[in-house]
């Protein structure tokens, strides 16, 4: 019996296949800008410094909502500026009935910290509600400081090993470069724009790191596949031939990613926006160094031609057993 | 790759649904899981702190205190040890918190002054492993005629542990007295205690009730000098001067430093009142040893005062009227009624090692828990729908395969999670959210070489085949490389970077199961329904 097989399409093609965007072209100014952007980076995070949250800065934040009625800030802040705690900064905190009182880390140890957040709570117990009490001595402020930076650090080890592992040391220098490229962009943003940094912002730091790898294994494996299939091909154009070939899988990827993030920025809450702000920038800057650092640079660094030769080999040498 | 055995069909199946038993009662409220048959799993996730509202203090001891009493006792030690041997010295000075110099009288007498004073050393840990081991090392000093008493490190971190435990123990009888079931309390590190409170509002009285060691001692006034005076002229040997608690009027009080009777001698105390004014005081009853040391001293010192010190600050000095015989008597102060119950129970529980500081406090309340699992809640079915609209209208028929797959994807990370009882806390679920459109992506890849494949002309059997199996690769690696991730992670990371790696890491172990197993059956499911003879439209 005969089947008639006949391959179809259904479903949105939104990224035409042939579609051969010469991304090479671009690799110099692309690599040029990144280089800026994280010469940026760093001079901003060592100029403007970050906006650290309590984690890291230590000090107290205390997030109140009204018994009723919405929050009259500027008479909270007269009744706490009164009350000997130090600096204290009031924000506004989604709806208009909270509000979040951050206090300065108070010279004199942990006691007087507690002593701090005491006179606070007791001086809005009457109008006011609280929601959520943050205290964080310096101590520990200066070891989650310390672990966030070793962890960030250890993860993009981890991933280099593995990627070294499952493929050259040009895929992990690569690899090295785009998530660095990634962290440290992404940094310098919250320090441009002084978003608040915290251990929210560093788990999401690490998820950038999961994800950006993610993407840039995807490309690499295609490349490797590509320089087993056309042995003779200019190194350019193969390199160009699989982003294009994996671009609708990362454009695809990157919508669902971003669509769920922006809902979770929407309507996740206030208390993890900062993560989702960090996640979101992370994504899109994450799949931009995928296509144009980790990949070029292979150009760069040449990449081992002869992974064909040595699977032909394979094959030669058990045909020949085959027939003896 | 598109073939199953028959045992592989039972086995996806079987774990599909057994993950939907699991996961099930998460989907229900509480009362409603209770209610239901004997033989249904009850187990439901177990929400953070920052979900279901509570108290999360963390604790640190003060070493430097630890590290003083260690050395003041072995200078009393040494001091007894030299006595009983006949020693003559003139003088043991402390340097540091952690060396002891014993300056003999006569330096011939050096060698049998080591072997007395090797006696207050103490073998360090288990009595097998760590034999020759001491925790503090005596030998002869630079000088002649000085032998040097030298504490080490583990000498230390035993005390330290100890202290810990200790303290511990202390703070879960404190925290039992309150009546609050659930509190978790361990040791965090080598000098830190940590307290986890799930549903705690207010934890004011809960500081209060750790925030003071609790130490009772009962001392001897001096006779005839007050602190005054002594600070003027000069404190005679064995006596210190103490502060008064903020109520008491009269200043600073001379008193012997050896107490008569300690805390640890407290049989029970409770809160009471005055027969005579009605103040709040506090009961007390010593043990036996408690009562005949307090007897004998009230024996002897009729007429005159004698102090309650707690925490080193004197509450009252009342004169001793008539030998307290019976073991029982009461300590009034300037007290509140909330104040004794706490002070009863801090008394009954015993003393702290030492002070403990809070170094971290986080407290959630429980309404705002409830507001972020609504958020996430929202969050997760918006998200998830734009990923199912996203996919079905990329990939068609497939991209409902793909949803299915999904939808078991999630299933089973949250019966996973329910299983080995993950917590699952606010970033933890932005990680279960997150996964779901990183799990998609393991259908793109599988999808998009399908079409590739196709699209190089290959049957639609061969070309899915070719595209399950050659995507196989990539994912594995991909999913691995952000595995490697989430293992660092939970293993360096804290609070919400734990959360999130745990629901991110089985996440990913689920997601290829999920996304590639089941998809995969669902699709030869689908090819095998088709119509025999006629043209089969591969709808990706």
């Amino acid at each position: 019996m005969l089947m008639r097989l006949i391959p179809v399409f259904k479903g949105f093609d939104f990224f035409p296949h042939d579609l051969n965007l010469p991304f090479m072209k671009v690799k110099g100014p692309a690599l040029v800008l990144s280089i800026i952007a994280m010469v940026v980076s760093i001079g901003l995070i060592g100029i403007k410094g970050l906006n650290y949250g309590v984690d890291f800065k230590g000090g107290s934040l205390i997030e109140l909502k009204t018994k009723s009625g919405n929050a009259d800030i500027s008479a909270l802040r007269e009744k706490l500026n009164s009350i000997g705690v130090g600096s204290v900064q009031i924000q506004e905190f989604g709806s208009p009935d909270d509000v979040l009182v951050r206090l300065e880390e108070q010279p004199g140890g942990e006691a007087e910290q507690q002593a701090a957040l005491k006179k606070v709570v007791d001086a809005t117990s009457e109008t006011y509600v609280e929601r959520r009490v943050e205290v964080v001595g310096p101590a520990v402020s200066s070891e989650l400081r310390m672990t966030s930076f070793i962890a960030v650090a250890a993860g993009i080890l981890a991933i280099v090993a593995y990627v070294w592992f499952r493929f050259e040391w040009q895929f992990a220098l690569g690899a090295v470069l785009a998530l660095s490229h990634d962290v440290i962009v992404t940094v310098g943003i919250f320090a441009l724009f002084q978003f608040e940094f915290d251990l929210s912002t560093v788990a999401a730091l690490l998820t950038i790191l999961g994800y950006s790898v993610n993407d840039t294994v995807v490309v690499s494996d295609r490349i490797r596949e590509n320089l087993r299939k056309f042995k003779k091909m200019e190194l350019n154009q193969l390199l160009n031939l699989s982003i294009n070939e994996t671009l609708s899988r990362t454009i695809l990827t990157g919508m669902t990613a971003l669509a769920v993030l922006i809902s979770l920025y929407v309507f996740g809450g206030e208390v993890i926006r900062n993560f989702n702000l960090a996640m979101l920038l992370g994504v899109v800057i994450g799949t931009y160094s995928s296509i144009f650092i980790a990949a070029p640079l292979l150009g760069y660094l040449g990449v081992k031609r002869d992974w064909s030769d040595l699977a032909a080999k394979a094959v030669a040498t058990s045909k020949t057993k085959a027939k003896a | 790759m598109l073939h199953f055995t028959r045992w592989k069909i039972i086995a996806t199946l079987l774990t599909c649904l057994a993950g939907l038993l699991v996961a099930l009662p998460n989907f229900f409220p509480k009362e409603t899981v209770q209610s239901w048959p004997s033989f249904m799993p009850k187990q439901q996730l177990t929400l953070g702190l920052d979900l279901q509202g509570g108290a999360h203090l963390l604790l640190a001891m003060d070493q430097d205190e630890i590290k003083k009493d260690w050395i003041n006792n072995l200078r009393d030690e040494a001091r007894k040890e030299l006595r009983d041997a006949k020693i003559g010295f003139t003088g043991i000075g402390t340097q540091g918190l952690t060396q002891l110099v014993v300056k003999l009288a006569k330096p011939e007498e050096q060698a049998a002054a080591l072997k007395a004073l090797n006696k207050v050393r103490q073998p360090i840990g288990n009595a097998l492993l760590g034999a020759g081991a001491y925790d503090v090392e005596v030998s002869s000093g630079t000088e002649p005629g000085t032998i040097v008493i030298k504490e080490s490190d583990q000498g230390l971190r035993q005390r330290v542990a100890n202290a810990a435990s200790a303290s511990i123990e202390t703070i879960n009888r404190r925290v039992n007295n309150l009546g609050t079931s659930e509190s978790t309390i361990v040791r965090q590190g080598a000098d830190r205690i940590l307290i986890q409170f799930p549903g705690l509002k207010d934890t004011t009285d809960l500081k209060k009730l750790i925030g003071e060691t609790a130490k009772l001692t009962f001392h001897e006034v001096h006779p005839s000098m007050s602190g005054d005076e002594a600070k003027m002229t000069k404190v005679p040997t064995g006596f210190k001067i103490y502060p008064g608690d903020k109520g008491e009027s009269s200043g600073e009080y001379l008193l012997r430093e050896q107490p008569v009777v300690q805390g640890a001698d407290l049989a029970d105390a409770q809160p009471g009142f005055d027969s005579r004014n009605g103040e709040p005081v506090i009961n007390f009853r010593f043990n036996q040893i408690g009562a005949r040391k307090f007897a004998n001293f009230t024996k002897d010192h009729v007429g005159r005062p004698f102090a309650i010190v707690l925490d080193d600050k004197v509450l009252s000095a009342p004169v001793i009227r008539e030998p307290i015989l019976g073991g029982s008597g009461q300590i009034s102060g300037s007290f509140t009624v909330e104040g004794t119950n706490t002070l009863a129970v801090q008394l009954r529980s015993g003393s702290l090692p030492t002070k403990l500081t809070i170094v971290e406090e986080r407290t959630v309340g429980p309404s705002l828990g409830a507001d972020s699992i609504s958020a996430g809640k929202l969050a997760g079915v918006v998200g998830g729908i734009a990923v199912v609209i996203l996919t079905i209208l990329y990939y068609g028929t497939f991209g409902i395969f793909a949803c299915v797959g999904l939808l078991v994807h999630l299933i089973l990370t949250v019966a996973l999670m329910t299983m080995i009882g993950a917590v699952l806390t606010l970033p933890g679920i932005a990680g279960l959210v997150l996964g779901v459109a990183m799990a998609v992506d393991a259908n793109v890849l599988i999808y998009e070489r399908i079409r590739e494949e196709l699209r190089l002309g290959k049957m639609p059997v061969s070309a899915i085949d070719a595209g399950f199996q050659r995507a196989y690769v990539t994912i594995l690696d991909s999913q691995l490389t952000t595995l490697a991730c989430a293992i660092i992670m939970f293993w360096l990371g804290s609070g919400p970077i734990r959360g999130f790696a745990v629901t991110l890491t089985i996440g990913i172990l689920t997601s290829i199961f999920a996304s590639v197993t089941v998809v995969r059956l669902l699709i030869s499911y689908w090819l095998r329904a088709q119509p025999k003879g006629r043209a089969i439209y591969v709808p990706v």
